[in-house]
């Protein structure tokens, strides 16, 4: 005898919410839009850009933007448009690894420090207190330059210093999540452990670190085209905003379109993800809804 | 009478706190009791009197500080693993439904979250929760719903529906009608009698008030700063309170009789703070007769015949 259930009842009302809150942002929509395009563009490019990306023309090196070249060729006669959509490939595989890694990670040592208290609490919040002493990028330069350049391990310097955020947030939002009479209602009939901290526990937590994340993939791509541009992240020729950056610097004066469209790149898109994110936690945050309500 | 079904021996929580200096707040200080089969033992006191914390520490929610508590002769503070398996067997209901519940979850997740955590689910889950449904007298049409979509009443249902989805023999019930009106109360005190009644369990019943737990115990055990005052049978404690504590407790009862309201007792001054509980006994700056030997010496819950325990130098 099963009940039909509605429609709109079958979706949580969490994520209901979650975006009736996000269409009243405008900046969100937005952010969310070029987001949505940026995924669309990394995915399809292989069929939208117009030129090789790597191939050289030495016969065709910094040209202004014109039809053919729609922003210009680089030092080396490449397009430069191609090379952007490609990189966005780059920064957008670095960001979700990254933010995968750290998210993960973090909000598992977050959930288990929180949850078990005592003394494992005590090693894992005393590491992050080590690690967030230092400034996030520094340490990911100190990081990167001892392992040598490469994407990769740009990838883990920059997993190394960002997973302490998430595990300080979890850690909060489990501490007063433990307090609640649900946990202890499924501690009473006879719920292991691990059974709350994922089904009771960390449902809890799960808003900061939806919005952490979206505000961590900008920060991410940001810092990895920081590191790219000194030369420790990506190696020519892959095309990589920051290393486009680094290259085109020289050519300034000359032909500045080199410079001007991977730095736009790099702030439409950190912009878009920050948009996304404050909107996100203004849609999230149950506290900003009853100031509205008041 | 049965047999005995839940035995705590002495039983002490102090809750401590400060850094440097630990100042204890002594919330059961030495509580003792019996509850057999099938019975209903209420727990009755002011707020912060330490009776949520008894319960509490029964089923060890709560480890107590010291003392022993058997269900069915096994130890359960010396329990670890088994611990998880012997809660099928006890359980509590929640004062508040509302925070019992978590707000994520469907109705029918409630109800079958405890056999899905005993595994014991085995694809009869939405005949299991129709069955609870029944027995609770709510519709079929809740399932689907989100506790915030229920009514104070229908939440607390859900609460003892989940209480006796894996046939408990013992259910601690916290105060399970306070947060609730006059009419739904009396229709959750009626469905807890039926449901002892068709299963047989026994209640630990925690209680402040004094006539919802005359209705309910067979048994009542009045509690004053951690400590029982009076322990005895709900029939003699009702008509003859030997305890200054519960003369005052029963006599504040607001009762139709106008001529019985002027022999009301009233107690002066407030509960005192249970960190430096008073010297002797601990009733004794509000006792209306308290003498020089009440705050020297602690008077000891002593039986005045037949199983009615009184804890008063001058009980007769």
């Amino acid at each position: 005898m099963e009940r039909a259930i509605p429609a709109r009842e079958k979706v949580s009302p969490y994520i209901l919410e979650v975006v009736d809150g996000l269409k009243e942002n405008r900046l969100a929509v937005v952010g969310l839009a070029i987001v949505v395009s940026l995924v669309l563009m990394a995915i399809l490019a292989p069929f939208i850009v117009p030129h090789d990306p790597i191939e050289l023309h030495l016969d065709l090196r910094l040209l202004s933007p014109s039809w053919q070249y729609p922003l210009g060729t680089d030092d080396l006669g490449r397009c430069i448009l191609s090379r952007l959509i490609y990189g966005t490939r780059v920064s957008l595989q670095v960001g979700v690894m990254v933010v995968g890694i750290t998210a993960i990670s973090g909000s598992l040592l977050g959930l288990t420090a929180g949850y078990l208290g005592g003394i494992i609490d005590e090693i894992i919040m005393r590491i992050v207190d080590v690690l967030l002493a230092f400034p996030g990028l520094i340490l990911a330069l100190v990081i990167a330059g001892l392992l040598g350049p490469g994407l990769f391990n740009v990838m883990l310097a920059l997993s190394v210093v960002g997973w302490t955020r998430y595990a300080r947030v979890v850690r909060g939002c489990v501490l007063s999540a433990k307090e609640r009479g649900f946990v202890e209602a499924a501690r009473a009939i006879g719920s292991s452990n691990f059974y709350i901290m994922f089904r009771h526990v960390l449902p809890e937590a799960l808003s900061p670190v939806i919005v952490m994340s979206t505000l961590g993939m900008g920060w991410t791509i940001l810092s990895a085209a920081a590191l790219s541009f000194l030369g420790l992240g990506a190696q020519p020729p892959m095309p990589e905003w920051g290393s486009m950056l680094n290259s085109g610097r020289a050519f300034l004066r000359v032909a500045p379109h080199l410079i001007t469209f991977p730095g736009l790149a790099i702030m439409v898109t950190v912009l878009a993800f920050n948009f996304l994110g404050d909107g996100l936690r203004d849609a999230l945050d149950p506290r900003q809804k009853k100031r509205v309500e008041i | 009478m049965g047999e005995k079904l839940i035995e705590v021996k002495n039983l002490k929580k102090y809750f401590s706190s400060g850094i440097f200096r630990k100042s204890y707040v002594k919330a059961v200080d030495g509580v003792s009791f019996e509850i057999r089969k099938g019975e209903t033992f209420a727990l009755v006191g002011e707020s912060g009197c330490g009776k949520s914390t008894v319960g509490r520490c029964t089923l060890r929610l709560v480890e107590p500080t010291s003392g022993e508590v058997y269900f069915k002769g096994i130890d359960i503070l010396g329990l670890n693993r088994e611990l998880r398996d012997l809660r099928r067997k006890m359980q509590i209901i929640f004062q508040d439904a509302d925070g019992s519940l978590n707000p994520r979850m469907r109705i029918l997740e409630l109800l079958v979250e405890p056999l899905r955590v005993h595994g014991l689910l085995n694809g009869r889950g939405m005949a299991e929760a129709l069955r609870l449904l029944e027995l609770v007298n709510l519709t079929p049409d809740l399932l689907g719903r989100y506790p915030h979509e229920l009514s104070g009443g229908q939440r607390q249902r859900v609460g003892i529906a989940r209480a006796i989805t894996l046939n408990p023999e013992f259910i601690v019930a916290d105060e399970p009608a306070a947060s609730l009106d006059l009419s739904v109360q009396a229709q959750m005190l009626d469905l807890m009698k039926r449901l002892q009644g068709e299963f047989g369990m026994g209640y630990l019943f925690i209680s402040h008030n004094v006539n919802i737990v005359r209705l309910m115990a067979e048994r009542i055990a009045v509690m004053y700063l951690g400590k029982f005052v009076e322990v005895g049978d709900t029939r003699k404690i009702f008509n003859g309170a030997a305890h200054p504590y519960t003369q005052a407790l029963l006599s504040a009862v607001p009762t139709t009789d106008p001529s019985a309201r002027q022999n009301r007792i009233v107690l002066e001054g407030e509960i005192p703070s249970p960190i430096n509980p008073p010297s002797g006994c601990r009733f004794h700056p509000r006792c209306p007769e308290a003498k020089a030997v009440c705050s020297e010496v602690e008077p000891a819950l002593q039986d005045t015949g037949s199983g009615h325990l009184v804890a008063c130098h001058f009980a007769s």
